[in-house]
């Protein structure tokens, strides 16, 4: 993609690639004179890429269909280029006129997490008030929230709550035929519409309860710091953040009421993302965290609905229409090239781009053809509800197979710990008796082992390698350490009285 | 400070076994090694006894140490198997006449038939042509499923009911990251490699090693002192799985754990079911496994017949289809499937080997030709 006429000094043409000369028209309107090449060849002008831009977020929304008339929708904004360009889709699909308008209320949440990014007090300041500005500029409800805020968070964040039942239960048609009948009747004179009502209120309801930075116990700062501190690898640091930004979004979302959560993630940033949880073993969950819905919470559905945008599309639009992004420094901000597995696949995969141009679309597509449920892939549906990971709440995947990579490794772990079985050539050595290997073979654990020892069952595979990453588990949150003990309990307490249990025993066999 | 084993506790450690970071003695990460790579084969159900398992030996440090493993492993615990080497000889001139040796090398001192087939025997094309041929880029694509199919053929001409060959962890690895970067959804599927018994050959195929670091089996080479043979193909540095490859190095460096982290995401990934998958018939031509009509050798080999070498490299189902009709093709198109332009000397013929001996399981080669091209 390329931009012509660009204001600040162009980069000259690319060699090779057909030129688009002035005198060439628009490939749509065949008026205007075009401004950017969208893919080889294709030059839109301005007026038209607005379009095809605007066109695709609605066609994303309509051809899936998630989202029905009158519900809340809590938009994720990180101040970054494809989710600032996400709420700018937003405010064009709510000015349209009544036929082509979208019918969901939205609401904003952006989450401060300058404490573990190294910004000082001062900078999170200066970022809140740039946020600020463009939250209030968008007229939509909004929610600030400091990463602190994790603190406070109840348990029940970490629990699957069934979709509500007497939510929209018809089809989307018949859901959207009697918004709009309701509609036309209040605009015939009756009394307004409660949710446009609601949104009101609310907007004058978020200007006041926003936290301020100054607020803000730097215990609680303290504790994320330390939180952060204790996390070995920048790989597990950023999956835990990406955790604990999830449950903090979640819990905003379900606190005011919010059915949905859109996020901006990108074609581009989906890639990525899919060959990133490949690498952290997150296989079985992958369809979850890329798909374009994704309800593993139960009542909260998270949406992608920028995930057929490139980057370079989303940051030819900011530029363009000049939509307002606040940069704020990640957690591998100015980090070295290797310092992550996320680095290394993004830098890998910009570098394939550039030589192999389908590189990222492929990805994505390849992404498309997964299946989130197992009843899709011919397990029986519906069967019972699965168990679920503590942390990121993915149905568990570590149920050991025969032949299974993960057997394989729970092997090699075991024989590296303990004496080998004596018909094996290393039939030597201090351990002799039970007691005594005990004694010397557990000298090498360290302390803590216990408590890790209880938390992993409670962890899908990948969740397990951030754990297995973190020096301490004292300094989680507490709604973590409280959720497992009281899972831990559970499980306890159906392995008692499991012989007299009937249907369980069905449903997940060595599950105990 | 020098650590001690900790799986014996007593012997200073000789080593960081890259798969779990544990420190081990040279006996005791032996003893582990084999003892994984038995359970590996008994939970895996690999072999029945009395079956008799053609290993595919490349002289390789994957191979070498697969065949020295099970015969070893088939000593002690009695497998009941009987064991050949199968090597295939695609005709590389520097590389795989060296590393045959060392399959002699190792056949003379284990005392392991040895049996090889070669590309030039099999389909008149030695490597080494087909490159001069095609160029730098492809000859993967070529030579993989070539020898696909003649490791089929020589376990079928020794009376093999398996195939065992020496992928390791990082291939199944590296291969899970492929076929995501190259969209392949049908080897996705077939995932890292638990799928039915049998895979896709007509011989069954199993991967004893496939849960081994390729770090750990040259360890384990290393500490027994096996002898084999380590260079790279020639041709190897042009093909697509270097990228993969050099991505897997990288992102085990960062997580050493991430090989096996990969394994366990291929095999838990969940396709959706309304997906069309490639069905398994057969070659119209020579009666291999196919999906299409003809299988991918006697597409490649009818191109390198009719001097288009590309021919069965990337979508050209239009062209096919029009050489399929007798069509004439412009000069524009028959230089994109790989004709050598106009003016540059014919290439000097290679003596043939005999071919469609009745000895060969599918003996119709000698039906190869332009006349009955049937995609």
């Amino acid at each position: 993609m390329c931009q012509a006429q660009e204001q600040y000094g162009g980069c000259g043409w690319p060699q090779g690639r057909p030129r688009v000369g002035c005198a060439q028209k628009c490939m749509k309107c065949k008026e205007a004179s075009p401004v950017l090449v969208i893919r080889v060849g294709d030059a839109f002008c301005k007026a038209c890429f607005r379009e095809y831009f605007v066109h695709k977020f609605r066609a994303m929304l309509g051809k899936n269909r998630a989202i029905y008339p009158g519900e809340k929708v809590l938009l994720a904004l990180s101040g970054g280029p494809a989710s600032s360009s996400m709420l700018r889709q937003v405010q064009e699909g709510l000015s349209r006129e009544t036929a082509k308008k979208l019918r969901f209320i939205p609401g904003i949440i952006y989450i401060d997490e300058g404490a573990v990014c190294g910004q000082s007090l001062a900078e999170r300041a200066e970022t809140l008030l740039q946020m600020e500005t463009i939250l209030q500029a968008s007229g939509f409800p909004y929610h600030l929230a400091h990463l602190e805020e994790v603190f406070d968070l109840p348990s029940s964040i970490l629990q699957h709550v069934p979709h509500n039942p007497a939510g929209p239960k018809n089809s989307y048609k018949e859901a959207v035929e009697g918004f709009i009948r309701q509609q036309r009747q209040e605009e015939g004179g009756g009394p307004p519409l409660p949710e446009r009502h609601i949104q009101e209120k609310l907007a004058e309801f978020c200007m006041q309860d926003v936290p301020r930075t100054e607020g803000l116990a730097t215990v609680q700062t303290e504790q994320l710091i330390q939180l952060f501190g204790s996390v070995k690898t920048l790989t597990a640091k950023e999956e835990l953040l990406q955790t604990l930004r999830n449950h903090l979004i979640l819990h905003t979302a379900r606190a005011q009421g919010y059915s949905k959560v859109m996020m901006g993630d990108s074609c581009t940033r989906l890639a990525v993302k899919l060959l990133t949880n490949l690498s952290l073993g997150r296989g079985a969950s992958l369809a979850m965290d890329t798909g374009f819905s994704d309800d593993r919470h139960g009542d909260v559905v998270v949406v992608r609905p920028m995930r057929e945008y490139a980057a370079k599309e989303i940051a030819f639009y900011n530029h363009l229409f000049g939509v307002p992004t606040v940069f704020t420094p990640a957690l591998d901000t100015k980090a070295l090239e290797k310092a992550s597995i996320h680095r290394v696949i993004e830098r890998f995969l910009y570098g394939l781009q550039a030589e192999f141009p389908s590189t990222v679309s492929t990805v994505y597509r390849t992404g498309e053809k997964l299946s989130a449920t197992p009843g899709d892939a011919g397990l029986a549906p519906g069967a019972a509800e699965p168990e679920r990971c503590l942390l990121c709440s993915c149905a568990l995947d570590t149920n050991v197979e025969d032949g299974s990579a993960l057997q394989a490794i729970l092997v090699s772990e075991q024989l590296s710990q303990q004496r080998l079985p004596a018909a094996s050539p290393a039939g030597r050595g201090c351990c002799q008796g039970a007691e005594e290997q005990r004694g010397c073979c557990t000298n090498t654990t360290a302390p803590g082992a216990d408590a890790r020892a209880d938390f992993l069952p409670l962890l899908c595979y990948g969740c397990r390698l951030t754990i297995k990453d973190m020096t301490c588990l004292e300094s989680l949150p507490l709604y973590v350490r409280s959720e497992a003990e009281r899972r831990k309990r559970r499980a306890l307490m159906k392995l008692e009285i499991q012989e007299f249990l009937l249907e369980d025993e069905a449903v997940n066999p060595g599950e105990s | 400070m020098p650590a001690t084993c900790s799986a014996c506790c007593a012997s200073p450690a000789a080593l960081r076994r890259p798969k779990t970071g544990h420190a081990l003695c040279r006996a005791c990460f032996l003893a582990a090694f084999e003892e994984e790579t038995h359970r590996a084969i008994v939970a895996g159900r690999l072999f029945r006894p009395g079956e008799t398992v053609a290993i595919g030996a490349s002289g390789g440090k994957d191979s070498t140490v697969l065949a020295h493993l099970l015969q070893l492993l088939d000593q002690r615990h009695g497998y009941g198997l009987r064991l050949l080497l199968l090597s295939v000889d695609e005709g590389i001139a520097g590389y795989r006449d060296a590393s045959l040796a060392a399959v002699r090398r190792h056949h003379r001192r284990s005392g392991l038939p040895l049996h090889v087939v070669s590309y030039r025997q099999l389909y008149g094309w030695s490597m080494d042509r087909i490159a001069r041929h095609l160029g730098p880029r492809n000859n993967c694509t070529f030579c993989g499923v070539f020898r696909r199919q003649a490791l089929d053929r020589g376990a079928l001409l020794m009376g093999a009911d398996k195939i065992a060959t020496g992928h390791n962890a990082d291939d199944v690895a590296e291969t899970v990251l492929m076929n995501f970067l190259r969209g392949d959804v049908g080897r996705l599927r077939r995932g890292a490699g638990v799928g039915p018994a049998g895979g896709e050959g007509a011989v069954p195929r199993c991967k004893p090693l496939r849960h081994a670091y390729e770090k750990e089996i040259v360890l384990y080479a290393y500490f027994q002192g096996l002898d084999y043979f380590s260079t790279e193909c020639v041709y190897a540095p042009q093909a697509y799985r270097g990228y993969a490859r050099a991505l897997l190095k990288d992102l085990e460096a960062v997580r050493p754990s991430s090989v096996a982290d990969l394994g366990h995401s291929g095999e838990r990934l969940l396709l959706r079911s309304d997906l069309r998958m490639p069905s398994r018939g057969t070659c119209q031509r020579c009666g291999y496994v196919a999906s299409q009509t003809l299988c991918k050798a006697c597409v490649l080999l009818e191109g390198l017949d009719r001097g288009l070498p590309k021919l069965g490299i990337g979508k050209h189902r239009r062209l096919r289809d029009k050489l399929r009709d007798g069509q004439p093709l412009t000069q524009e198109e028959l230089r994109h499937l790989g004709a050598p332009a106009e003016g540059e000397p014919p290439e000097e013929q290679e003596p043939q080997g005999e071919l469609g001996t009745d000895k060969e399981p599918w003996g119709r080669r000698e039906l190869r030709g332009p006349q009955d091209l049937n995609f």
